[in-house]
């Protein structure tokens, strides 16, 4: 039904996108596809790596552990953004053709009042996304 | 497993650099507390401390007012007279550090990384460089510095109890029409061109060096690593950073308040709109909204795009002032002010022997401590935009360029308002309160109406620009280097800063705290000293 899935991940807070990784890796191996974990990164110094070559190979450390613990095949793709904070989803949405993607499955936070200002990251790839989104709370 | 990162997602393979051995991780010190309906990420304790004794200060300052703008004002007076060898001395080091980078094999070094490529185009580069920079200053004081120091040089030297008390530069040129404009001008083009970029490209090329070279995150403290080691993640760091919040966003919210009078007056001057503190509000309050879109807008999208906007605008109208001034004198005045700039350049920037008090402490040394408290914000963006670009590059487009910008800005503008007063003996330009001079010198051009409104409008975007990138700044250094923090945190200091302006606008204060901020000039010079030793340590180690 489908070929690969798109997991966004925020390597920073791998805690919090536990349900999503599980969700999209059971699918992976229901559907027997690839997963491709994507992360946006900027130029500058962050907590996973001094730039964005040790970003990438943080990102890409990550996916073969992800592989050999579920079983399941596993590709990476870090993406540049100059203000990853705004970028965001504009990247993802570019990363799902990149990738050829056709099913992303994302954390997203529960909705509260703030989503009116500032819609989550998941709400606003689904409202976007020509292919099928699965956000998981 | 197959990786796809080192196809199209990262452009560019970043190269050999040295980057620093710490064990110290960006975010390390941050919480990510749940304000309402709000997620933050932010630096303990720094977003605490500089938020609180900003508000604190201003607090103190509408309380007391009568006793804290007098001892603010005091304060930046004495430091501007006692140090003003210090400030002429340090930023002549600048310069010369600056262009002893340009021919070293240390310019050589390429800011990233040996291969990595340009975040930004050209334009877009010097769009916002030049929009964080300069720009508001340049409208108010193009015309405005060159009518003053003339006629202070035209009326030259005054002498009373055996102490100077006039403001001419050096010995001014009494009754020499000709050469009391090539004397303003020289000493207008001083106070705008290779010093202050110097002092910008400084602390640029420092945080951008231990940034994006040596994987430091990017935040003031980062530049102290070869003096303080591992101690600048402890409170020598967090009270580095605060200093460089305290000054960056007391700056912006004086520069806006004193902006929104300004601005206030010109609207008043083209459309009769009244000058009162509703329209200022106003005026704040919309120029904070355009820059709250901006930055929530990003980098990109928003303070990029508005930038280059601006350029544009600024552009239109240094075209039309020369096509409709004197266009043959504002071409050859170029050279000529260039000529005269360099002809005094040794004697201006001398900081010993000099009898000029007047001039030395209270332009010079004042627009230094200004420059250079302002430094750590315009250093911040400027670093943040410049990745990509060598060293040698760098400083030519960060420090020649712009200055020769600056000495093109003062001869159209500063030069044409000059000869309206000396050639037509018009005196409504000289007459002109500080804030009125540029409309009154294009009153005396033709469609002054349209060249005043693009005017008004540019002067309004300029502040734009400067409110957008202080609050991406603030919001950088309040969450501990990381610029991915959420959005909200941006929108709260550019709201921050609006609301500080608008309690210093109705309250009174802007003065005092103005003062204030420039008073932080003094600690950043030594801070911008100790950069110098850190940019060659640093770009010792790089591979070039």
């Amino acid at each position: 039904m489908y070929r690969k899935i798109m997991i966004p991940v925020d390597l920073a807070h791998k805690d919090k996108i536990g349900k999503a990784l599980d969700t999209g890796a059971d699918l992976a191996l229901h559907y027997k596809i690839p997963v491709c974990y994507v992360a946006v990164t900027s130029n500058a110094p962050g907590p996973m790596g001094h730039n964005p070559r040790e970003f990438a190979q943080a990102l890409a450390a990550f996916g073969e552990a992800e592989a050999a613990r579920r079983g399941i095949e596993t590709t990476t793709r870090a993406i540049l953004s100059h203000d990853p904070a705004v970028d965001l989803e504009k990247k993802l949405l570019g990363a799902i053709g990149e990738t050829g993607s056709d099913l992303v499955v994302m954390a997203s936070h529960i909705p509260n009042v703030a989503d009116h200002i500032w819609p989550s990251n998941g709400g606003r790839v689904a409202s976007h996304a020509d292919v099928s989104v699965l956000i998981v709370r | 497993m197959t990786d796809e990162t080192e196809t199209t997602a990262i452009p560019a393979p970043e190269g050999p650099a040295n980057i620093i051995d710490t064990d110290y991780q960006i975010g390390q010190h941050n919480i990510q507390p749940r304000i309402g309906p709000f997620d933050l990420d932010i630096h303990n304790p720094v977003f605490l401390i500089s938020g609180l004794t900003i508000v604190a200060f201003v607090i103190l300052t509408l309380a007391f007012q009568d006793s804290v703008g007098p001892l603010f004002e005091a304060l930046r007076d004495w430091l501007t007279a006692t140090f003003d060898a210090f400030f002429l001395l340090a930023a002549n080091v600048f310069v010369l550090l600056c262009l002893a980078l340009i021919v070293t094999p240390l310019g050589r070094v390429r800011i990233g990384g040996r291969d990595a490529t340009p975040d930004f185009t050209y334009s877009a580069w010097f769009a916002m460089l030049f929009a964080a920079g300069m720009g508001i200053g340049l409208m108010f004081y193009g015309v405005a510095e060159p009518i003053s120091h003339f006629d202070s040089s035209l009326g030259g030297v005054v002498m009373e109890n055996s102490a100077r008390t006039d403001w001419a530069p050096l010995g001014g040129a009494a009754g020499d029409a000709t050469e009391a404009r090539r004397l303003a001008m020289a000493a207008t083009i001083f106070h705008w061109s290779l010093h202050p970029w110097a002092i910008y490209a400084i602390v640029a090329l420092a945080l951008a060096i231990f940034s994006f070279n040596k994987g430091l995150p990017l935040t003031m403290r980062s530049i102290f690593y070869p003096i303080f080691g591992e101690r600048i993640w402890g409170w020598v760091g967090h009270v580095i950073d605060c200093l460089a919040v305290f000054a960056t966003l007391f700056g912006l919210a004086t520069s806006l308040g004193f902006g929104a009078q300004q601005a206030d007056a010109g609207l008043h001057f083209l459309f009769g709109v009244p000058v009162n503190d509703t329209t200022m509000i106003l005026l704040i309050l919309g120029i904070t909204a355009v820059a709250l879109g901006s930055v929530v807008a990003g980098l990109d999208a928003g303070v990029r795009r508005l930038s280059e906007i601006n350029m544009v605008l600024a552009a239109a109208l240094l075209l039309f002032v020369i096509l409709a001034g004197p266009t043959l004198a504002i071409l050859t005045g170029f050279f000529r002010n260039m000529a005269g700039y360099l002809e005094y350049l040794p004697a201006l920037a001398n900081p010993f022997g000099r009898d000029d008090n007047n001039f030395r402490e209270g332009w010079t040394a004042f627009y230094w401590a200004w420059w250079i408290s302002w430094s750590p914000f315009v250093g911040m963006f400027i670093a943040r935009v410049s990745r990509g670009r060598t060293v040698r590059e760098f400083i030519v487009c960060v420090l020649l360029i712009p200055s020769a910008v600056s000495v093109l800005w003062m001869t159209a503008f500063g030069g044409t308002a000059v000869g309206q007063i000396v050639n037509d003996g018009y005196q409504a330009v000289s007459d002109a309160p500080l804030e009125l001079k540029l409309f009154a010198m294009l009153d005396a051009l033709p469609l002054a109406s349209i060249s005043s409104f693009i005017g008004i409008v540019l002067v309004i975007v300029f502040f734009v620009t400067s409110s957008d990138s202080g609050s991406l700044v603030i919001d950088t250094i309040t969450a501990g280097g990381k610029i991915d923090a959420p959005v909200p945190q941006r929108v709260f200091w550019a709201t921050f800063e609006g609301l500080v302006a608008i309690a210093l606008l109705l309250g009174g204060g802007l003065t005092a705290l103005q003062a204030m901020a420039v008073s932080t000039g003094f600690p950043f010079t030594l801070v911008l000293l100790l950069a110098c030793y850190a940019i060659v340590k640093g770009l010792m180690d790089e591979p070039r």
